[in-house]
């Protein structure tokens, strides 16, 4: 081990110091940087309408809101993020194919945002539904990542 | 000015940066193509005309699109400095390529050399950092989601990736927390910390002793005012020419204002990334954003570290290498084709194996499809054409190179709508 007999003392205390004060320095500035990223965003309630709006096996937009609600043939609600697993982009509902279509890479997703086809890996994000008084309310701010769909997902009225 | 005064000038402020005298050889044109001076002084002209952008452009997500509208529309000739501050950018990071290349072909990276690759290849990130925080300025729909897409290629890093991602963005979307943030690389740090390595850069080169050239028994040394300045100059002038008149040719590009509502089909990542992203089609994120970007970034640190012989300064190395360069290419240009084909419509690991881990399905199986046959190609030239070692890293760098340079042009020219081919 040659390079550990190259290291003297007061080079050591030397680097040390140097290395704890660039650590402190680079410390500061991540967190700097940080400040935009870790602001605690508000609870972020959107009325989607009354329940009986919407009409069973329909996928409804609210892309000023970032999603679709896809109310399932059961009665059930789904809350799905535009926001494509993949890269990013915004999803779009195909009403014909009856799919959410990413025009970035193709991925595709169906009714539940499960993937049908790839480069994404993981299902659609979704957004936590309550529902008071026969109102959908829709929280935009918490997307919850899953990998997969499965039942427990859906809010039933 | 008289003559008296160019000369002082000459060597009062230029020849700071050159030696008195030079090698007759490595003053030829075809021994370094002026890359690294045409990169040094794109960064200078850059740095002017960016310095002077910066009097109407307005980094909020409000203002910045109006700033470049009334920049090309009210400001005289301010669409001219746009697009000579675009295509100096974009011509910047085709330079500094071609100058990594040339000095990794003309085995210029060895010995008291090794450490100026290692500030070449961090100035070459740089260089790209730079334009990419550039590309998100506009605000236009190209910048947006092109940016968008690019941070989300980040958060595929393991452990660190989500964490990175919003730290770059400054929160969970790209917003005028990005913009801002972006502006503030763009404009002061990445330009100062590039004066530096730039600086370090070109001592490096002179404390080499100049540009690396072949061993001969005779060696002419002629005086650098005016044999090398007047090649120079001449170089500059032609350069700055054609770039103010290719500048009143083409605008550069601006779509309408971004809106995070709807992506345009399709959404691409700036051209120098879209070999990421057509990699990305072909092979599961944490393979295509970290593991193969990771190998060979340490692949290419670790290359002047490699102990063999080594004809310093010759091209390729000997006429072996320049063979097995030739072939290299031939064989990664149908091979990185033929696969892109290959896993677009017919190698669907994913459908045949549903059950499989997507690590493995999109991940390991492409990556070793891609391996094993190049594995077999190094072996093959190993054998028939009598390769020494560093021919062998010459083939590997080669075959990456073009690989790369495949799926950048068929990521960002073949691919349209849906990103499906030859759409």
């Amino acid at each position: 081990m040659s390079f550990i007999k190259k290291i003297t003392r007061r080079g050591f205390i030397k680097k040390a110091i140097l290395t704890v004060v660039s650590l402190e320095l680079v410390y500061l500035f991540l967190n700097l940087l940080k400040k935009g990223g870790e602001a605690i965003e508000p609870e972020n309630m959107f009325s989607a309408g009354d329940i009986d709006l919407f009409e069973k096996g329909k996928v409804y937009p609210f892309s000023s809101a970032h999603f679709y609600l896809s109310c399932l043939k059961d009665g059930g609600f789904l809350a799905i993020s535009t926001k494509c697993t993949h890269l990013g982009c915004t999803v779009n509902f195909q009403t014909k194919e009856n799919k959410f279509l990413c025009p970035c890479h193709a991925s595709a997703f169906n009714k539940h945002g499960e993937v049908l086809a790839p480069p994404a890996t993981r299902a659609l994000d979704l957004f936590p539904i309550t529902i008071e008084k026969n109102k959908i309310w829709v929280d935009t701010s918490k997307p919850i990542r899953r990998n997969k769909y499965d039942q427990s997902q859906i809010t039933y009225a | 000015m008289t003559d008296k005064g160019t000369n002082k000038a000459i060597t009062k402020l230029l020849l700071h940066l050159h030696p008195p005298k030079v090698n007759a050889q490595s003053i030829k044109y075809t021994r370094t193509f002026g890359l690294g001076g045409i990169a040094a002084l794109l960064f200078v002209l850059l740095f002017i005309s960016g310095l002077l952008l910066r009097f109407v452009y307005v980094p909020s997500e409000k203002g910045a699109y109006d700033s470049i509208i009334y920049l090309q529309n009210e400001v005289l000739f301010g669409q001219l400095l746009r697009n000579m501050h675009y295509w100096s950018g974009m011509l910047l990071v085709v330079v500094s390529f071609l100058h990594v290349v040339r000095v990794f072909y003309s085995q210029s990276i060895y010995h008291e050399r090794r450490k100026n690759w290692l500030y070449g290849l961090l100035i070459m990130f740089l260089v790209i950092m730079s334009n990419f925080t550039g590309y998100l300025l506009p605000w236009d729909q190209l910048a947006f989601w092109a940016v968008t897409i690019m941070t989300n290629m980040l958060s595929y890093i393991p452990v660190i990736g989500d964490g990175m991602a919003t730290l770059v963005r400054g929160g969970s979307e790209v917003n005028e927390e990005t913009l801002l943030r972006f502006y503030h690389f763009h404009t002061g740090l990445l330009p100062l910390l590039m004066v530096f390595l730039m600086s370090i850069h070109f001592w490096l080169v002179r404390k080499a002793k100049g540009v690396a050239v072949p061993a001969s028994p005779k060696k002419e040394m002629v005086n650098t005012n005016p044999e090398l300045i007047y090649k120079e100059i001449v170089v500059a002038l032609s350069l700055i020419l054609l770039l103010i008149i290719f500048s009143m040719v083409v605008d550069a590009p601006l779509l309408g204002k971004a809106n995070p509502l709807e992506s345009p089909n399709p959404s691409k990542a700036p051209w120098y990334f879209m070999g990421f992203q057509e990699l990305l089609l072909h092979m599961h994120p944490g393979f295509g954003i970290f593991i193969v970007p990771v190998l060979v970034t340490a692949f290419l640190i670790y290359i002047p570290y490699y102990k063999t012989e080594i004809n310093v300064g010759v091209w390729f190395n000997s006429a072996t290498g320049k063979k097995i360069t030739i072939w290299s290419v031939v064989y990664s240009l149908i091979f990185t084709s033929f696969l892109i084909l290959g896993t677009e419509y017919f190698l669907e690991f994913q459908q045949w194996m549903p059950n499989a881990p997507v690590l493995l399905t999109t991940g390991l199986f492409p990556l070793l499809l891609y391996i094993l046959p190049s594995y077999g190609f190094i072996l093959l030239v190993k054998k028939h054409l009598n390769a020494g070692k560093i021919e062998l890293i010459i083939a590997l760098v080669t075959i990456l190179f073009t690989a790369y340079l495949v799926m950048t042009i068929v990521g960002s020219l073949l691919r349209g709508e849906g990103m499906h081919l030859f759409a």
